[in-house]
């Protein structure tokens, strides 16, 4: 069964992407409301895949590397969605998707194998923390989308090179917009975030802050987009300089995500 | 029936000659009911623009049709047929069709794509449904017209990007700006396109309006104009960061706003996007503007190149167009062939049945002792043998409709029996309708 709803997400996924793609090139009113169909098909079927395997598991699948990975996925999906909804920027999509997807990719390489969950993990602060986490790293996700677009903008600007493209792309405007709506999103929840994760560390270990390397890279994340985020309201951190900083917050990031652990031994 | 053309445009002829062919619009009537007078000529539409004379009518006489119009054309205006000749030309049938769609499709015009001539032709079209110069024919021909140049501006791309350096500017404030609602643009300096481009960026939401040059008076007369704020030049950098949109034009001979003085604007506005539009030559404004982050700053040069390279991609969509019209030019001509069989039939049923039923009224009233039934046998045989002689040559008709002989056949049955005069007796029951 997991197999199966799997296998359609995969799918859905791959088509969608595609059709995203294909919306830099070809104007279609029909490609556009398909992409975002198929998109928003994949996401329900990778739901209905993370339902089915957390109930196999009997806790939520966020433990593991190819579990995480596989939730990251999900979560940029549906934020991305969220956000199209809201905004009307297809072409958003086309740098958005590929993320995703690849992000999927790569968590069905992945091994898992079935253990036992240690007692530390089977905290609610734990399934809250991750929760949350997630969820602010898919807006930032799409936030780094959304600098790479405005940067490609503003070079088309610069250079005087107006073509297909600049005009399919949406306007530098929106794209700050969406861009400082994510910030606005993402930001409290990193923040409380850190706070129950450190709650739970408490729980667990019995110390609020332990200087583990996920949680201090956890802080130097939040303090880049503290920044971005101060710098936008007080002094109008706009355009190049923001979209450089979200893009270096979006790699911290995921450099973070790969290669730091809770130095909780499991 | 047959549609045909007669016309000259801007590609024939030089604007003295379109001057002197030019119908005026409010003395439209007469000149179409002497169109529709000619020998020949069934309907008539005239549509006179700047850059084109056409007249469009229906006939049965193709060749003495057009030749009729053409020496209307240069007698109406009273100019020596020889000299308008060579600026003429002229369509019919499937060419007539084609020629249609596309000049209503902006495809003929001098600008590809440009909206006028639609608005045009349906102002023409209007004049001559009032004036009843048009009938069935036209009136479908027209709308038809209209419909396929609404698919070619929808399914193509062919009208939207901008051609002008004003609206080229507008299309670029709202790729930076996003919607132009209540921003506010600053005029410094004056001069017909930085005020043609304001209006246009006032026509897309833009509220406020500031305009400062060297002598307050004519900043306060063109502040007046777009009801804003004219501001002292010596203040300028005081105000400047409160615009989003800045068109620059005065005549100085040297830069007047340098990279330096828009670091500070775009501090000011905390680094809001401000675009600068420099018209003027020798240039205002510092190259090096472009450069400040926050700034964007295109010259009229600039402006141009972006026109050229929309008026090439026009090129391509129009491609596309044609393809459009191919297609609708193939249901059109349907349609109007089949208009012919219909009525073809019932003339000929009709004089059929007339001679039959003077026949059989003949020999009864001849008849000295008429058996009881015998007026009934009559009307029976002389029935079926029209409805067996008819039959073929119906079906055939009907069968010949869709493919292309259906001209022929119909033309050469109005001829052979003679079914013109009821026939046009059943057109001016349509034209009626």
């Amino acid at each position: 069964m997991t197999h199966l709803f799997f296998s359609l997400t995969l799918t859905l996924y791959v088509v969608a992407t595609v059709a995203y793609l294909s919306c830099l090139w070809r104007t279609s009113p029909a490609l556009t409301q398909w992409a975002f169909r198929l998109l928003g098909a994949g996401c329900v079927t990778h739901i209905l895949s993370t339902i089915h395997l957390a109930s196999k598991l009997k806790h939520l699948p966020l433990t593991t590397m190819q579990e995480s990975l596989s939730f990251f996925s999900l979560a940029i999906v549906a934020c991305y969605l969220i956000f199209e909804r809201k905004y009307k920027v297809t072409t958003l999509g086309s740098f958005v998707t590929p993320v995703a997807l690849l992000m999927f990719v790569i968590s069905s390489a992945l091994h898992s194998e079935a253990r036992q969950l240690p007692p530390i993990l089977q905290s609610n602060w734990f399934w809250f923390h991750a929760l949350l986490a997630f969820a602010s790293y898919a807006a930032f996700t799409v936030a780094a989308g959304v600098a790479v677009v405005y940067l490609i903008q503003r070079y088309f600007l610069k250079v005087k090179h107006l073509g297909a493209l600049f005009q399919k792309l949406p306007s530098l405007e929106t794209l700050d917009a969406i861009s400082y709506r994510c910030l606005t999103f993402g930001f409290p929840l990193l923040t409380v975030a850190i706070i129950s994760g450190s709650i739970w560390s408490e729980k667990a270990l019995g110390s609020y802050w332990t200087w583990d390397p996920k949680q201090t890279w956890s802080m130097i994340i939040w303090l880049i987009y503290a920044a971005l985020l101060h710098g936008r309201i007080t002094t109008g951190w706009r355009g190049k300089r923001a979209a450089i900083l979200s893009i270096i917050g979006f790699i911290v990031l995921l450099i973070t995500f790969f290669t730091m652990k809770h130095s909780i031994a499991w | 029936m047959n549609i045909i053309v007669v016309g000259l445009s801007h590609k024939t002829a030089s604007v003295e000659i379109r001057e002197k062919v030019a119908f005026s619009s409010n003395q439209i009537e007469k000149p179409l009911r002497e169109l529709t007078g000619l020998t020949g000529i069934i309907e008539g539409i005239i549509v006179s623009t700047c850059n084109r004379v056409e007249i469009y009518a229906t006939t049965r006489d193709i060749a003495g049709g057009i030749a009729r119009i053409r020496r209307f054309m240069a007698e109406y205006h009273r100019i020596a047929f020889e000299d308008l000749e060579p600026h003429l030309y002229s369509y019919h049938s499937e060419g007539a069709i084609r020629h249609v769609f596309r000049v209503a499709s902006s495809l003929d015009s001098m600008v590809v794509g440009e909206p006028q001539i639609l608005g045009q032709i349906k102002t023409s079209y209007g004049y001559a449904a009032e004036y009843k110069s048009s009938g069935i024919i036209l009136n479908r021909f027209l709308h038809k017209a209209f419909s396929v140049a609404k698919r070619v501006r929808t399914e193509t791309k062919i009208a939207s990007s901008a051609v002008s350096v004003a609206f080229a500017a507008v299309e670029l404030a709202k790729k930076i700006l996003g919607d132009l609602t209540d921003k506010t643009v600053m005029l410094v300096g004056a001069g017909e396109m930085c005020e043609l481009a304001a209006k246009h960026f006032m026509n897309c939401g833009a509220k406020g309006v500031m305009v400062t040059n060297r002598t307050f008076e004519r900043a306060e007369r063109l502040a007046e104009e777009f009801a804003g704020e004219a501001v002292r030049f010596e203040e300028l950098f005081q105000q400047l960061h409160r615009a989003d949109i800045v068109l620059s034009s005065t005549g100085a001979p040297h830069i007047i706003i340098g990279p330096k003085d828009v670091e500070d604007v775009v501090k000011r506005r905390k680094f809001r996007p401000i675009f600068f539009i420099d018209i003027a030559v020798p240039r205002d404004i510092d190259q090096k503007v472009d450069d400040v982050d926050g700034a964007f700053l295109f010259t009229v040069d600039d402006l141009q190149e972006i026109v050229q390279a929309n008026l090439a991609q026009r090129g391509v969509e129009a491609d596309k167009a044609e393809e459009i019209i191919s297609q609708e030019i193939g249901q059109f001509h349907k349609w109007l062939s089949q208009l012919e069989v219909t009525p073809t039939i019932v003339a000929l049923r009709s004089r059929f049945d007339e001679i039959r039923r003077t026949e059989v009224e003949k020999t009864v009233a001849g008849w000295k002792e008429l058996p009881p039934d015998a007026e009934k046998r009559l009307e029976a045989l002389t029935t079926a043998m029209m409805n067996k002689l008819l039959h073929a040559p119906t079906l055939t008709l009907k069968k010949a409709g869709q493919g292309g002989r259906v001209d022929l056949y119909v033309d050469a049955l109005r001829q052979l029996f003679e079914l013109e005069a009821a026939a046009e007796e059943d057109e001016e029951l349509e034209l009626e309708e």
